[in-house]
């Protein structure tokens, strides 16, 4: 694609000529690198509760961030407003972080080479508003006439259309055009006058509304949702102690998120705060452990084409056969370690500077059958579906919080418990998995990671898997 | 653009609104300046400045509602918004609670509510004062052997809202926060810990020497920390901790909350739901603190609501869609960004102080977890289970004695309300949510068998 055929060529005339001299008023003061991230974005939601669809919202937010990059600092500025005297303003403001002497002069623009992962013809967004209601209503539908216990049904869709352009003062362009939709389901069942229980599920990616049928249907969610808030009306409390964890396939994978994932962003390890740090090649997990970090799955709502610094994604080896492999890195983090950026540079918007981040983060399937991980487990608890975790890097302590488990007795699942959360150090917890099974699934697409104030979709996989010790955070004795 | 300039943009997109069919309509209007600029080992790492605007609005038809933002100001930008807006409040259904507040609910508080000052550092006392703050951590103790870095963060803004029934209020507030977050290693473990401070201008921060040397102290004592077995304990929760308790009581008080009954607390006004000792207060009224505000966002003026009144529970908290489904009347705690309908905020949200030193507690406690962090979202105020990871420092004979890492602490939030069995005398306004020192009876903690 050319620039004068692009989104931002089209709709607001930008020119190459505009890009270098946005780029050398950036390198005004002397840097040694620049870029501009343009982001125009059109989202629309609607929801429904009471079985009233009550609320639909839409909207457009564009602007540019410009960055400058001078050793170890980076100067950044932003302007919602596309003018070239504002956005020169914002160039000549991060300009200011720089005080070297170095001076480099920019390199004429190539588009980058980047994939083909979500080619949406329609986009959601620009389809009738009447197709989209329909999902909230038949969620609703489903969800009542499943179960006369569910007391409350809420279901949401929300779509978004992102165009981005990035140039770089070392000669990158690219152009995205980036996609994403999601449904979720959340109900709330009561038994009689007991203590009413949640259950919740959903779905998307990078899709076309045809992606919501079948297994994907506003139907199948609002079965899903229902079933796991009927499971926990029978459920007790939750064990308190160290025991044997097996987590079922999908989901759970955000225990490599957690565990892992965020403590091998090079941004933590080039400065030395990360519990991985300066562990390249060593045993960080058992050696049936593979985790992977892929931007370049098919329309799943971790990936992207090209990151937001115009590197192309990639399937990253984060750990192979439990032996620590490589990091994520951004542009800045590969340019001050000598190394090539691993396309995981993204940021929430215009107004952020881009950070090493996750895209679709798994583990590869193992030999084991899940029917032989749970048959494995005189005493235990399976962990089939999670809420979300949190990691402190530094020390490598993480939790997740289960939101659906059981019982597993004389290996066997039993009784279903309350949820609760787990516990680990992450090059600690990786090392306990002593089996992994052969059913390797990713996640249904509603994963959002935050790190310093910055959200991201990111997906998440894992096969089952046995954890012979970790801690779980019940209240039974 | 001036404030003149946001109020008649603003009252400009709710008449176009109305022009344009809708019955009644509201905009809100965010513009601000940010700046911030982060240190490590000395120098500077990060520099941002930028300013931003954005528009959102709200549109009746009938009782059908849709809503709409925008970050483009112009006329053309506001044109858009609005038709956006119409045109979506067509595919939403009837709701016959859906509305805007009564005329005579409309109002704001008078007088100087602190909430504006004049940042007048400049770009290098910034830089100065972050790198002041990072030296002060660094020197502390020579354990200390790395840095995430010290930042200067300040923000100025301008709030705007205009609706249909005659309101047009705006206000500016200005703040600034300076942090430390030191790293400290011993052996092959390592530990961070952090430490800030925040005003509406930098003369109301404390000294960058102090918010180093705290957040030093802060990380030291967390070096070395063990698993402890699995038990019931007393925990007792620092300040930075106890307020997210206040804020899970808040979650299950929302009107929203109550009228989907998922809230732990439903159905229990004028029920003792708490100890005795214990009242959390509502309040947008106190000048200067950062939950201050002359009118909710709904263009209602603030009041301080006793939630929970010596453990009785008082009120919920509503805005005007939710005081409708239950039949009273809004408590003017409407939020909202600039996207969607408003839901249900806080002002000055706090547990309010008892008379014991910390030091007391922990004496009068004499056995149990002392609580520095919480992590994880393992809360739920639906059915009040609670489940979070938790690090802090074991308390033995009234005193802090070895730190603890890598354990949960667990229980129901209808227990640990009633379980609360001292409150602090250290009440600080740090940021919109506040409580002091507590310690909680009966918890679980899992750590090793």
């Amino acid at each position: 694609m050319s620039l004068s055929s692009s989104f931002f060529g089209l709709k607001f005339g930008i020119t190459e000529r505009d890009l270098d001299r946005y780029l050398a008023e950036a390198l005004g003061r002397g840097a040694e690198y620049a870029d501009l991230y343009f982001e125009y974005l059109a989202t629309s939601s609607i929801s429904i509760d009471e079985s009233i669809v009550k609320s639909a919202t839409q909207g457009v937010s564009l602007g540019v961030g410009v960055r400058v990059i001078s050793g170890e600092r980076t100067g950044y500025a932003y302007s919602d407003d596309l003018s070239p005297a504002k956005i020169l303003k914002a160039a000549a403001t991060a300009a200011c972080i720089a005080d070297s002497p170095s001076k480099v002069d920019t390199v004429g623009l190539t588009p980058s080479l980047q994939h083909d992962l979500y080619p949406v013809l329609r986009a959601p967004i620009d389809q009738p508003l009447e197709e989209r209601v329909l999902f909230v209503k038949r969620a609703d539908a489903a969800a009542r006439a499943k179960d006369a216990r569910v007391i409350q049904v809420q279901a949401s869709y929300a779509d978004s259309l992102r165009h981005v352009l990035v140039a770089t003062s070392d000669g990158k362009l690219s152009f995205d055009r980036q996609p994403m939709a999601r449904l979720n389901v959340s109900v709330l069942a009561r038994e009689g006058d007991g203590t009413p229980q949640q259950g919740y599920s959903g779905g998307g990616g990078r899709v076309g509304l045809d992606f919501f049928a079948g297994a994907n249907s506003p139907e199948a969610y609002a079965e899903e949702a229902v079933r796991q808030a009927i499971v926990q009306l029978g459920a007790i409390e939750a064990p308190a102690g160290e025991s044997v964890v097996v987590l079922g396939p999908g989901w759970p994978g955000v225990l490599l998120h957690e565990a892992v994932g965020h403590g091998l962003e090079a941004d933590f390890n080039r400065k030395g705060t990360s519990a991985f740090s300066g562990r390249i090649g060593q045993k960080v997990a058992s050696e049936l452990c593979t985790v992977i970090d892929d931007g370049t799955i098919d329309s799943r709502r971790g990936s992207l084409n090209v990151d937001d610094e115009a590197n192309p994604t990639r399937q990253n080896v984060l750990i192979e056969n439990g032996i620590l492999r490589g990091y994520l890195t951004d542009q800045l983090s590969a340019r001050l370690t000598g190394t090539q950026s691993t396309g995981s540079g993204r940021r929430e918007n215009y107004q952020h500077i881009p950070m090493p981040r996750m895209t679709n983060t798994f583990m590869l399937s193992g030999s084991s059958t899940p029917e032989e991980i749970i048959r494995s487990v005189p005493k235990g608890i399976y962990c089939a579906n999670f809420g979300g975790g949190q990691v402190d890097i530094t020390s490598g302590n993480f939790v997740f919080s289960a939101s659906e488990s059981y019982l597993i007795e004389d290996g066997k699942l039993t009784r279903p418990v309350r949820g609760a959360t787990l516990i680990g150090n992450g090059p600690e917890a990786m090392q306990y998995i002593s089996m992994v099974g052969n059913d390797l699934k990713l996640d249904q697409g509603i994963g959002i990671c935050g790190k310093d104030g910055q959200s991201v979709p990111v997906g998440v996989g894992i096969p089952t898997v046995r954890i012979d010790k970790m801690t779980v955070g019940g209240t039974a004795r | 653009m001036t404030e003149e300039q946001l109020r008649a943009t603003a009252a400009s997109a709710v008449q176009q609104a109305l022009a344009l069919g809708a019955t009644d309509a509201e905009c809100t209007i965010a513009d601000g300046s940010e700046f911030s600029v982060s240190v490590r080992l000395g120098e500077v790492e990060k520099l941002k400045e930028a300013d931003s605007c954005g528009a959102g609005l709200r549109v009746l038809l009938g009782q059908k509602q849709g809503s709409s933002y925008t970050s483009d100001l112009t006329p053309e930008g506001i044109r858009q918004m609005v038709a956006s807006a119409v045109e979506i409040a067509r595919i939403t259904e009837p709701d016959p609670y859906a509305g805007l507040p009564g005329k005579d609910e409309l109002g704001q508080l008078t007088g100087d509510l602190g909430l504006a000052s004049d940042l007048t550092l400049s770009t290098a006392e910034k830089i100065e004062l972050a790198k002041r703050a990072e030296k002060a951590a660094m020197s502390v103790d020579p354990r200390i052997t790395n840095s995430d870095g010290a930042s200067f963060d300040s923000h100025s803004g301008t709030r705007v809202f205009a609706n249909s029934r005659g309101f047009l209020g705006s206000y500016r507030s200005t703040s600034c926060s300076l942090s430390a977050v030191p790293v400290a290693k011993s052996g092959d473990r390592m530990e961070r810990d952090y430490w800030y401070t925040i005003g509406r201008d930098h003369t109301k921060l404390e000294s960058p020497e102090q918010v180093g040397r705290i957040a030093a102290e802060r990380v030291l004592r967390r070096l070395g920390a063990r698993k402890i077995p699995t038990q019931q304990a007393t925990i007792v929760l620092d300040p930075r901790v106890a307020r997210s308790l206040v804020g899970h009581v808040f979650s299950a008080v929302t009107g929203d909350a109550i009228y989907r009954k998922s809230s732990f607390l439903l159905d229990k006004i004028g029920q003792t739901v708490a100890h005795p000792s214990v009242t959390i207060v509502d309040d947008p009224t106190i000048p200067g603190l950062f939950g201050t505000s002359p009118f909710d966002d709904e263009g209602v003026p603030g009041r301080r609501h006793l939630i929970i009144e010596k453990g009785v529970l008082k009120t919920y908290l509503l805005h005007t869609y939710t005081a409708r489904k239950l039949g009273l009347q809004t408590t003017g705690n409407a939020s909202r960004g600039l996207t969607g309908s408003p839901g249900t905020g806080h002002g000055n949200l706090f547990l309010e102080a008892g008379a014991m030193t910390p030091e007391e507690i922990l004496k009068t406690v004499g056995t149990g977890l002392f609580i520095t962090e919480l992590i994880g979202q393992g809360v739920n105020t639906v059915n009040g289970d609670y489940s979070r990871g938790a690090c802090g420092l074991w308390i033995e004979n009234g005193e802090l004695t070895y730190p603890v890492a890598e354990v949960t602490v667990a229980g129901n939030l209808s227990e640990m309300l009633k379980n609360i069995l001292h409150i602090g005398n250290d009440l600080e306004f740090r940021g919109s949510t506040s409580a002091p020192t507590i310690a909680i009876g009966g918890m679980t903690i899992s750590g090793v068998q």
